[in-house]
C-alpha cells in the first residue's frame, strides 16, 4: 500500500527528519552508554522514542525563532539546531559546555540557536515562552516561540497561567504537550481525568490538536500549521504530541510502574527505525542510503563526545562569577 | 542643587516610570490592574497607559507566576519589563519564576541569558489587612544569590533607586511600602538616579548608629528626635538596598559611634537585621561597647485588629527603648 502521507513531502523535508531524528537516538544512547560505563558522571533525563516530537517540530522553525524546552531536552535542543558537543561538554561540566558548566544537563542554554532556556522545574517554562512571544512582538521581530512540556506539566498552575496570558495577548507561542504518557512515576490516567491534553485548552480559547508523536509527519504538519497561525498573528495553539518515554524518568530509574509488555511494545516500534523502514519502504531513501545516515550520526555523536570529554574541566573559580552583571 | 519639587512617594514612583517608559521603548510595565482608570491599586502608575499606550503598560489577568514569568521571557527576549506584584504576600506564588529563573538564569547559562526585571512590590503592614496582606518579607529575597532588593524609604530615594533599578542588567525587587506612600519629600525636578548598594546617612550622629530600611527609617529618625532631648547623638543609616549590601558604610559608622541598633518592620527572627547584626558583631568585635541591637516584629503573624497590629508592628518607642539598651552598657 503507497505511503501517501510520505509520498506527499518533499524528499529534503524526509530527509532532514530521519536525519534529525537519528542523530537524537544516537545521541541518547551514547550519553545513556557513557553514564552506565562510568565516563559520565551526570544525572540524565531520556528523550529516546520522543524523537519524532522534537524533529517536527525543529523542521517548522526557523533559526530565528525561539525555543524553550525542559530538563528531558536533548531531543528539542538538537532539533532546534544546538551544536552537540557544547550539549554534552556541558552534561560533563567542562569549561566548553555552553553554559560553563554552571549548567549541567538540565539547565541548557544557548541563544546564539534560538535555545533561550532550559528549566528543570515542571511547567515553569510556560510563562517565560509567553514573554519571549511578547518581547519578540513588542519589537516588531517575526519570530514564534515554542515551548516544550510533558504531560506532568499541564496540571501545573504555570501552565494554566500562562496558556491564559498567550491566549488573551494573542501572542506568537505553539504549546507543545509531549504527553509520554506518564508525569515522573505516574500515568496520566491517575492525575487527569480527560484523555486528551488538548482538550484541556478549549476553556482559554485556543486551538489545540492531539496527533501521534511518534509520526513525525503528523508532528510537522500540526506544528507547521501552529507556527504559521501564530507567525500569521493568530494567537497561540497547543499541540499534543501523544508519544512514549522508552527509557523512564531518569535514566537508572527502574520503571518499576511501567507494564512490561506496555514498554516491550514500544521499543518494539520505535519511532525511528519505524521512520526509516517508512521511507526505504517508499523509495525515498535505499538501505545503502539510510545505512548512510546512521553511520554519519554515529560518526558525529563519537566527534562530539571525545571532544566533550577531552576538554578541560570548568575551573573551580568560575563557580563564583555571573551571578550579577559584571561580577 | 538642582530645583526640588514636593512629591509623595506614590508620584516619585509615578514619575520614575514615566521617565524610563519616555526614555527607553525597551522599559513595559506588567501587572493587575495598573492600566487606566484604575492605574495601579495605589495609584502608582495612573495615567501611564493614556499616555505609553496599553501595549506598554499592560493589564494581565490574576496571575502572579504569568507576571513573573512573562517578565522574565520578556527581558530574555530584549526587553526591561517592570512587573508589579500587588502585594508583597503575593510574592509567594511567584516565587519560583522569581527564585529560581529570574535569579539563575544569568549564572546557570554561563552569563548568557541576564534577566534585567524589576518587580515592584508593596508592603501594606498598617493597614489592618491582617496576616496574608501585610508581610515584610525582604528576607526571602536576600537569601536568594542573583536577585536586587531595594527598599526605598523616601521619594527622592524612590525616584533614584527605581530607575537604577529598571536600568539595571540585574533582576531588582523593588520593595515600596504603603505606609510611606502618601508623605510628601523633596526630589530633583531633572532626571536623576541613585545607585543600588549606596546607604546614606540620614541624619549624622556620635553615640549610637541605628540602622534601618523601608518604614523604619522615618521611625529611626522620631527616635533619634526623641533621643536628641535626652542628650543622647543617635546617627541614622538607612540601608535603601539589601542586596547588595553597603557594609562599608555601616561598619564605618558603627566603628565611630561603637554602639548599634538594627530596625525593620519585618520578624527580627532569622529577619534582614540577623545578617547584618551577625557581620557587625564579627568584624567589629573587641570594638562595640555593647551587643548589637535588633529591633523587629514578634514571630507571629500580622494580626489584623488594629490595636493588636499596633501591638506588634515596631515603632519609635520600641527603638528608643533598645537605644537605651545599648547606651546603658
Amino acid at each position: 500500500m503507497p505511503d501517501d502521507a510520505v509520498s506527499g513531502q518533499p524528499r529534503e523535508l524526509l530527509v532532514a527528519l530521519l536525519t534529525t531524528m537519528t542523530r537524537i537516538m544516537v545521541a541518547d544512547q551514547r550519553i545513556r552508554d557513557g553514564i552506565a560505563r562510568g565516563e559520565l558522571l551526570a544525572s540524565y533525563w531520556p528523550c529516546a522514542g520522543q524523537e519524532a516530537v522534537a524533529a517536527g517540530v525543529g523542521a517548522a522553525l526557523a533559526p530565528t525563532d525561539w525555543m524553550v524546552t525542559t530538563y528531558r531536552g536533548l531531543h528539542d535542543q538538537l532539533a532546534k539546531g544546538v551544536p552537540l558537543e557544547p550539549i554534552l561538554a556541558e552534561m560533563a561540566g567542562r569549561a566548553t559546555g555552553c553554559c560553563g558548566g554552571k549548567g549541567g544537563t538540565m539547565h541548557v542554554t544557548d541563544p546564539e540557536h534560538g535555545l533561550m532556556l532550559s528549566t528543570g522545574i515542571v511547567g515553569a517554562g510556560i510563562p517565560v515562552a509567553v514573554g519571549l512571544a511578547l518581547a519578540a512582538r513588542t519589537r516588531g521581530e517575526d519570530r514564534v516561540v515554542t515551548v516544550s512540556f510533558g504531560d506532568g506539566a499541564v496540571n501545573t498552575g504555570a501552565f494554566h497561567e500562562g496558556v491564559n496570558l498567550a491566549a488573551v495577548w494573542e501572542l506568537p507561542v505553539v504549546l507543545v504537550c509531549q504527553n509520554n504518557g506518564y508525569g515522573e512515576m505516574t500515568p496520566i490516567e491517575h492525575v487527569q481525568r480527560v484523555t486528551r491534553v488538548s482538550d484541556r485548552v478549549a476553556g482559554y480559547g485556543i486551538p489545540g490538536v492531539t496527533v501521534d508523536g511518534n509520526d513525525p509527519l503528523a508532528v510537522h504538519a500540526a506544528a507547521a500549521e501552529a507556527v504559521a497561525r501564530a507567525r500569521a498573528g493568530g494567537g497561540p495553539t497547543l499541540v499534543e504530541c501523544v508519544t512514549y518515554r522508552l527509557w523512564g524518568h531518569y535514566f537508572g530509574d527502574p520503571m518499576a510502574y511501567i507494564p512490561p509488555e506496555q514498554l516491550e511494545a514500544a521499543r518494539a516500534n520505535h519511532p525511528v527505525t519505524s521512520f526509516r523502514a517508512r521511507l526505504v519502504a517508499a523509495g525515498v531513501l535505499d538501505e545503502a542510503a539510510a545505512d548512510a545516515v546512521d553511520a554519519e550520526a554515529a560518526a558525529e555523536v563519537e566527534g562530539a563526545w571525545r571532544g566533550a570529554m577531552e576538554a578541560a574541566a570548568a575551573s573551580p573559580g568560575s563557580a563564583l562569577t555571573d551571578v550579577y552583571a559584571g561580577a | 542643587m538642582a530645583d526640588e519639587t514636593e512629591l509623595t512617594m506614590r508620584s516619585a514612583v509615578n514619575l520614575a516610570l514615566a521617565e524610563a517608559l519616555a526614555a527607553d521603548d525597551a522599559v513595559i510595565l506588567l501587572g493587575e490592574d495598573v492600566a487606566d482608570p484604575a492605574g495601579g491599586i495605589v495609584g502608582a502608575t495612573r495615567g501611564l497607559s493614556t499616555r505609553f499606550g496599553a501595549d506598554r503598560v499592560r493589564d494581565t489577568p490574576i496571575s502572579e507566576t504569568a507576571i513573573a514569568g512573562a517578565a522574565i521571557g520578556a527581558a530574555l527576549g530584549g526587553l526591561r519589563p517592570v512587573a508589579e506584584i500587588m502585594i508583597m504576600d503575593f510574592i509567594g506564588i511567584c516565587l519560583d519564576q522569581i527564585a529560581n529563573h529570574a535569579a539563575k538564569l544569568r549564572y546557570m547559562s554561563g552569563g548568557r541569558t541576564p534577566v534585567p526585571i524589576t518587580i515592584r512590590t508593596a508592603v501594606f503592614a498598617g493597614t489592618g489587612g491582617g496576616a496574608t496582606h501585610s508581610q515584610s518579607l525582604e528576607a526571602w529575597l536576600t537569601h536568594v544569590p542573583g536577585l536586587k532588593v531595594v527598599v526605598p524609604s523616601t521619594p527622592r530615594d524612590a525616584k533614584g533607586l527605581l530607575t537604577s533599578c529598571i536600568f539595571d542588567d540585574d533582576p531588582c525587587v523593588f520593595v515600596e511600602s504603603v505606609r510611606l506612600f502618601g508623605a510628601k519629600g523633596p526630589v530633583p525636578a531633572d532626571a536623576f538616579s541613585i545607585p543600588i548598594g549606596s546607604a546614606e546617612v540620614k541624619r549624622p550622629g556620635s553615640d549610637v548608629t541605628v540602622v534601618a530600611h523601608g518604614p523604619a527609617v522615618p521611625d529611626a529618625l522620631a527616635a533619634a528626635e526623641q533621643l536628641a532631648g535626652e542628650g543622647v547623638s543617635a546617627e541614622v543609616v538607612d540601608l535603601r538596598s539589601l542586596v547588595p549590601l553597603d557594609l562599608e558604610t555601616v561598619l564605618a559608622s558603627a566603628a565611630r559611634t561603637r554602639r548599634m541598633v538594627i530596625a525593620h518592620a519585618a520578624t527580627t527572627f532569622a529577619g534582614p537585621g540577623a545578617e547584618l547584626a551577625a557581620t557587625v558583631s564579627h568584624e567589629l568585635f573587641g570594638q562595640l561597647a555593647a551587643p548589637v541591637e535588633r529591633v523587629g516584629a514578634p514571630f507571629v503573624p500580622i494580626p489584623a485588629s488594629p490595636a493588636l497590629e499596633r501591638s506588634v508592628l515596631p515603632g519609635p518607642g520600641e527603638i528608643v527603648a533598645a537605644v537605651r539598651r545599648v547606651t546603658g552598657w
